[in-house]
């Protein structure tokens, strides 16, 4: 019997290690060449790896959501199909007897962390486990199901002291929810009654008890850092100034109405892209990322402009790089393609790293306020709340107006209020009255 | 004689009375409790207590018959036995003389007046009692009838001479050579028992098909075969038709149609019992039956506003314990504490030889609900402790609801067993499933552990077995 070790491969530049995000396989499954093993999570990409073997795999190195050394032992294949086979019988008959369950066997020999792997379910994996398990689950009655609704008529089970009680209080307990054994009231159930005011729980609604244990893996984990890392280390300074976007509103609509047919529909977020390049123009230092550690403040001369993303597997940042190089439609053009790519997992981890300063926008959620959190190691962040039409008062009488509401905010050890709401302020001009983004000079 | 008023009157001293009234005047309301004859009622002077004594001096008495007979496996051997009949009735009559006095201090204790006498209802608020002094008027807020039972007679054998009822039973001078037990529920067959251990010759005639009707064959399985054992005669299916016309004997129709002339010194009447429903003045009250009973809703309310009524009175299973523990939730209602019955189980015990045990649903009973059950039933051939008594006769069973483990019902039959039902009624009242108890250390050596291994073999992995 042979063994093939497949080790982390190098999966990208200057990435010494990758978080394990998902196994496609299970100790025991059969794999072909190129038989995708396992996903891994670099700074922003998922990069999956393939067996390079046909074999049968012995071993699997890590648990999800843990940290992969590149070049450290991935996966173990049994590389021998008949030499496996016969392995994996006396596995089996040796459980009948031990009832304990031995796991494939080159983990034991390893001496390695043989704990891991065991505790990850196993549903097809023919080795001993599963199959003592089905031996115990034979012998056992059903599972019993606990707080399953009272029938009608049915006595509520409930020891003495707490009928007790509960007469003394004047409470029905037919009217209670019993979280014990097979639904059986307890005392904290009486409390829990007493306190919601003794009222019968709504009918048809029941309590649901019990938890669910979701790790906190892949990219919700980078998100919960990022987020972490942002709150707790940046003093954020947000503020909020209106945007009376009727005239742009007009201008956006001329142009899509008489735009060429190869180019995207411009929505809201180019004008606010070329607006920003303009307002940086004048305040360079909102486009600068703060090391703080180092406490170097790096201004940028290039302004890449994050877009954050909703997705499918949660919230990304791709970029739109040189934003200050590209026209209106050319902004449209590649903040459409960057959505898409994020949307659907495309996006490279180039294209998902390298922001000077970062848009957020819930789009037509987008609500009142929102009070956004920076893109660290960035300064600042603008967010876009939803448009609506408002009165607004123009000196003599109330008219209707398409405004809006920017909500942004800034790194205050680095960026002083003062200066953040002439930022702000800057922008909104140039909103206001569009023209003055296309003006050179 | 002066009338006294109160604000709860109980009328009848037995367990269900004199507990009503301990507890009330626990919870300091004015109480006083008239009682006839002597207090305990039945129970205590008459019933439980008396006959307990006398079927423990029956089993010593047979233990060393089996001894001088040199059938024990224990290597001792005795001469001759003998027993002074007397003097185990003034044995017996010393332990409920005891009580008596015993009850009578707890009320005083507790600050119950006691007017003994004869009461009669005058109407709902008033009873008139007969004292040796004269006739006291008591007047009372709320009235507990709490009248007892009585054994029920066969009218064409009526209790006189010969013709005996369980309360003659416990004072008999001397053995009877031949005694005839009609009725095979628990009160005959453990009389029966009992003399027989004595050496009277017991024949047992029930019109049933089975002794001990009301509890299922597999129960009472090793209590035929104990009857048989000790030479009792059991004819199922008999009826009893009344004396010879000379009066020399019972004239019985067995099962298969034959008549058949029973001999005997006594015949024991062991029927039943009926509610005791005259001579207080039940006319006077306009209270509904429940059959022969007086009806009683969840609270022991009568139809009647401020009229209570308990224990035998109130119907089946007429059990003491069951008196007692109505009694009490009258008292603390009328001392206004909300209650109502709420008891779960109240278990009932054959003292037959070997004992029964039973509480809450039978298999039977249990299935009549509609449930899926399941069943786990452990016999004292495997228990340790069992083997030690020379006792593994018998067997533990739970039932349980299939779907949520919950305990249903428990019985059991064995030597002892009666113990056991301190376990039973908790499990019961206390809601368990059958991971509680299975879950519960049993101590080693006991025949408890057969109740625990019970729950085991229910949830399928009975470990002595």
């Amino acid at each position: 019997m042979g063994e093939h070790v497949i080790k982390l491969p190098d999966v990208g530049e200057g990435v010494a290690e990758a978080e394990l995000v998902e196994w496609h396989v299970n100790v025991g499954d059969l794999v072909r060449e190129d038989t995708v093993l396992a996903a891994v999570m670099t700074d922003k990409a998922t990069v999956e790896i393939p067996s390079p073997v046909d074999g049968k795999v012995s071993w699997l190195g890590a648990e999800i959501g843990e940290t992969v050394a590149v070049g450290s032992p991935l996966v173990r294949l049994e590389v021998e199909g008949e030499g496996a086979a016969s392995e994996a019988q006396a596995g089996a008959a040796m459980a009948d007897g031990e009832k304990e369950a031995p796991l494939a066997d080159g983990t034991a020999e390893e001496g390695e962390d043989v704990a891991a792997p065991p505790k990850r379910p196993q549903p097809k994996a023919p080795t001993a486990k599963p199959a003592a398990g089905a031996v115990e689950a034979a012998a056992k009655p059903a599972p019993v199901t606990a707080g399953a609704p009272r029938s009608e008529g049915e006595k509520p089970i409930a020891p003495p002291a707490v009928r007790l009680r509960a007469k003394d209080a004047g409470i029905d307990l037919r009217q209670v929810p019993g979280t014990g054994p097979a639904g059986r009231i307890t005392h904290e159930d009486i409390d829990v009654f007493v306190a919601r005011g003794s009222r019968p729980a709504p009918a048809g609604l029941q309590r649901r008890t019990g938890e669910e244990e979701i790790k906190v893996v892949g990219l919700r984990r980078r998100i919960a850092e990022k987020m972490a890392l942002a709150k707790s280390r940046i003093p954020h300074i947000t503020y909020v100034e209106e945007v009376d976007v009727t005239a742009l509103e007009e201008l956006r609509g001329k142009l899509n109405a008489e735009k060429r047919a190869d180019r995207a529909k411009l929505t809201f977020l180019p004008f606010l892209m070329r607006a920003m390049v303009k307002a940086i123009g004048e305040q360079p230092a909102m486009n600068s990322t703060f090391d703080d550690e180092a406490g170097i403040i790096h201004r940028h001369a290039g302004i890449h402009i994050g877009i954050a993303a909703q997705t499918p597997a949660g919230l990304m940042v791709p970029v739109a790089r040189h934003a200050e190089a590209r026209d209106l439609w050319d902004c449209a053009a590649e903040v459409n393609r960057l959505a898409e790519a994020a949307r659907n997992g495309t996006a490279t981890r180039e294209e998902l790293a390298g922001s000077t300063i970062t848009i957020t926008s819930l789009g037509a959620l987008g609500g009142v306020v929102t009070t956004p959190v920076i893109n660290h190691p960035e300064v600042a962040i603008i967010g876009v709340n939803k448009m609506m039409v408002r009165p607004v008062w123009d000196g003599g009488q109330f008219i209707p107006r398409k405004m809006m509401n920017l909500s942004s905010s800034f790194d205050h050890r680095v960026v002083d209020g003062w200066d953040a709401a002439v930022f702000v302020q800057r922008i909104k001009a140039l909103l206001e009255t569009p023209a003055l983004i296309f003006v050179e000079g | 004689m002066k009338e006294i008023s109160c604000k709860l009157l109980v009328i009848g001293a037995g367990p269900g009375g004199y507990v009503c009234a301990i507890r009330a005047g626990q919870l300091g309301v004015d109480t006083v409790i008239v009682e006839a004859v002597k207090a305990g009622g039945t129970c205590l002077n008459i019933g439980c207590i008396p006959s307990k004594a006398v079927i423990h001096a029956a089993d010593e008495y047979e233990k060393l018959a089996e001894m001088a007979a040199g059938k024990n496996p224990f290597g001792i051997t005795v001469e001759k036995q003998a027993i002074d009949l007397a003097k185990t009735v003034a044995w017996k009559d010393r332990i409920v003389g005891r009580l008596n006095t015993g009850v009578a201090g707890l009320l005083k204790k507790a600050g119950v007046k006691m007017v003994a006498g004869w009461a009669r209802f005058r109407d709902g608020k008033t009873v008139e009692v007969e004292t040796e002094t004269g006739l006291q008027v008591i007047r009372a807020e709320t009235i507990v009838i709490a009248t007892g039972a009585k054994p029920m007679e066969l009218p064409f054998l009526p209790f006189g001479g010969a013709v005996i009822s369980s309360t003659e039973a416990l004072s008999l001078k001397e053995l009877p050579k031949k005694l005839l037990v009609i009725g095979a529920g628990y009160i005959g067959l453990e009389l029966g028992t009992a003399y027989a251990k004595l050496g009277s010759q017991v024949t047992v005639v029930e019109a049933l098909p089975r002794i001990l009707p009301q509890y299922d064959a597999e129960l009472t399985r090793p209590v035929a075969k104990r009857l048989d054992a000790l030479g009792i005669k059991v004819l199922v299916g008999a009826k009893a038709r009344g004396l010879t016309r000379e009066g020399d004997a019972l004239m019985v129709e067995t099962s298969d149609g034959k008549d058949e002339r029973l001999a005997f010194d006594k015949i024991l009447v062991t029927v039943g019992r009926r509610p005791a429903m005259e001579g207080w003045g039940l006319e006077e009250l306009d209270l509904d039956k429940d059959g022969l009973f007086i009806r009683i809703d969840d609270q022991c309310r009568t139809s009647m506003r401020g009229v209570f009524a308990i224990g035998d009175v109130t119907g089946e299973p007429m059990l003491a314990h069951r008196a007692m523990a109505q009694g009490e939730m009258v008292a603390e209602i009328v001392a206004g504490h909300r209650r109502n019955w709420d008891k779960r189980s109240i278990p009932a015990v054959c003292f037959t030889d070997p004992e029964i045990v039973m509480a809450g649903l039978s298999p039977e009973e249990a299935k009549k609900t509609g449930r899926e059950t399941r069943i786990g039933q452990f016999p004292f051939t495997a228990n340790g402790r069992a083997m030690t008594l020379a006792g593994e006769e018998g067997f533990v069973r739970v039932v349980a609801r299939a779907d949520n483990n919950v305990v249903l019902g428990i019985q059991a039959v064995g030597k002892g067993v009666s113990e056991l039902s301190a376990a039973f009624g908790l499990a019961i009242e206390m809601g368990s499933r059958l991971e509680d108890i299975a879950g519960s250390i049993h101590a080693h050596p006991t025949q408890s552990e057969a109740f625990q291994e019970a729950a085991l073999k229910a949830l399928g992995h009975a470990l002595h077995i």
